[in-house]
């Protein structure tokens, strides 16, 4: 079952259009995951499904309610919970505190405790760092505190822009066992949004590849990973031939 | 013995009007470090409310502590709608315009107490459960006038406090402040934050305009308290609550002691005074941090 369904939307950043009609289906339960390089949209098609920014055209569908151009805090309410890019922690707040931001529209107390066990239970740094100030944790825990809190809303699909950036191939490993697990433990749906391709095709089920504000593929992540083009482009594998050295030659084949 | 009993004296006057320029600052601190905003009618806030509060207590005979009550909640109330009608509209503005905006509504603010019939150009005063007790420790007399403002001033920024530290919505003010993006993303509604801001600084202005009343009298002038009260604020740091009231009772203090000791004229420049000198060592404010952001 679809959980969430994008048709057709643009978003624009002042006068340029950012996303040049975009449409896709996330399903309930899966991991999928938006490659693509700088610039080409995908952080911006995060915000537009979070209500941050909303589309010109186009609709968003999130268990049959329409939830385009929905404030933010109604967007969270329904059930989706962003993980911003660039470990956006509250830097003066203690980490149990920033944990407690997550739960900020749930009211069930209880709930809230045994949901605080449980990301202490995947990041078990957390549960021992509960009073310090998340301004001053690492990167790599602070990335950690950003995923948890988001879990702390009890999502039913989590957005993860770049959950891997700047973080080092061990950290990226580690996170990414953590985010396997909640999709497998929790039943939370992922949209994961990463230019660390490989890491992103390991995990997910399904994928897109986003070019300039557009979707030129769109595959299960086997087909994406053994594709010509998302191997030379996207995973720097590139097979020896005659005309390997010509690369800038070559067109992609979805243009 | 004479001389120490005199500073003593001085001091705590200095201490207790040190405790309104707290406030104010305070109300100039909390807007500011939600909305980036400095509110320049924060001083007519007050006044506004030392208004109310006169016309409560010797018009319509109301009891000091319900007075203040009800001052409170008016003010607050106040600050809801000048934010719902004025300054949400201004969200996304440039700050400057916004700024200018605020004053404004000071000017607009002291006209219009001129205009209200009973209100006007006059000053007035109000009896408090206060007025003419003292306190008497051997030599020293203390006036309970002065000693009202520091306890119920000390309450405040107790519950106040409590507030921010141990509630879930205090915290998710706070968590705005710091990062407005991510507490969107929480879910947190951010207009209701700025909202519930300026409710606050209205109310806190309120209780400064009540507590003021005694001491300056209730005049039309009397927001420009905001003057002294903004180099507390600035020499404070400019985003610390507490370093808002620190920096009140310093230059409450400085003043104070100026006005007694110092030839005429001194008392009004002191503050500025102490802000320049501190500023000069510690530019970013006695409690001020300097952006420090982890990469």
């Amino acid at each position: 079952m679809s959980l969430l369904k994008v048709r057709n939307i643009e978003t624009y950043y002042g006068p340029i259009m950012a996303i040049k009609g975009i449409s896709f289906d996330v399903q309930e339960g899966a991991i999928v995951t938006i490659l693509g390089a700088n610039g080409a949209g995908k952080t911006t098609i995060l915000k537009t499904i979070s209500g941050v920014m909303d589309p010109e055209k186009g609709t968003i569908e999130f268990m049959d309610q329409r939830i385009e151009g929905m404030p933010p805090d109604r967007v969270v309410r329904m059930g989706i919970s962003q993980v911003p890019e660039g470990r956006e922690v509250f830097h003066d707040l203690t980490v149990k505190e920033n944990l407690m931001m997550g739960a900020y529209v749930r009211k069930d107390r209880a709930g809230i405790q045994k949901d605080l066990q449980m990301v202490y239970d995947y990041f078990p740094i957390l549960g021992e760092r509960t009073a310090q100030y998340a301004g001053d944790m690492s990167g790599g825990e602070q990335q950690m505190i950003v995923i948890a809190r988001a879990l702390m809303a009890r999502p039913k699909l989590m957005l993860l822009d770049e959950p891997s950036l700047g973080l080092s191939p061990r950290l990226v490993k580690e996170i990414y066992e953590i985010i396997v697990r909640i999709n497998k433990e929790q039943k939370t749906t992922l949209l994961l949004v990463e230019q660390n391709a490989p890491m992103a095709l390991s995990v997910a089920s399904h994928g897109f590849v986003l070019e300039l504000g557009r979707i030129v593929m769109d595959d299960t992540c086997e087909e994406l990973l053994a594709n010509e083009d998302v191997k030379e482009f996207y995973l720097g594998i590139k097979e020896e031939s005659v005309r390997g050295s010509r690369r800038w030659k070559r067109k992609k084949k979805w243009r | 013995m004479e001389l120490v009993n005199e500073i003593l004296q001085t001091v705590l006057s200095g201490i207790s009007i040190g405790c309104v320029y707290g406030l104010v600052a305070l109300g100039f601190v909390l807007i500011f470090k939600a909305t980036e905003v400095i509110n320049f009618a924060q001083g007519e806030l007050l006044m506004l409310g030392a208004f109310i509060s006169y016309s409560l207590i010797t018009m319509l005979n109301f009891p000091y502590w319900t007075a203040l009550l009800v001052t409170v909640i008016f003010m607050g109330f106040f600050g809801t709608l000048l934010e719902r009608t004025v300054l949400r509209s201004l969200v996304g503005e440039p700050v400057y315009a916004i700024v200018i905006v605020t004053i404004g509504i000071s000017f607009f603010l002291r006209s219009v107490v001129s205009m209200v019939p009973g209100w006007g150009t006059d000053t007035y005063g109000f009896q408090t459960p206060f007025t003419e007790k003292f306190v008497r420790t051997g030599e020293l007399v203390v006036s309970w006038e002065y000693l009202a403002i520091v306890l119920i001033t000390t309450a405040l920024i107790l519950v106040l406090f409590a507030f921010f530290r141990f509630t879930r919505v205090g915290t998710a003010m706070r968590a705005t402040s710091q990062n407005q993006l991510a507490a969107v993303y929480m879910g947190i509604s951010v207009t209701r934050v700025f909202s519930l801001t300026w409710t606050i600084a209205a109310a806190l202005g309120g209780i400064g305009g009540i507590l003021l009343s005694p001491i300056t009298f209730v005049h039309m002038n009397m927001g420009f308290i905001g003057l002294k009260a903004f180099p507390a604020a600035v020499l404070g740091g400019f985003g610390s609550l507490p370093g808002a009231i620190v920096g009140g009772l310093i230059i409450g203090i400085t003043e104070s002691l100026a006005g007694f000791y110092l030839p005429e004229g001194w008392k009004d420049i002191a503050a500025w005074i102490i802000l320049i000198g501190v500023l000069v060592i510690r530019p970013q404010g006695l409690f001020g941090i300097q952006e420090k952001k982890k990469v």
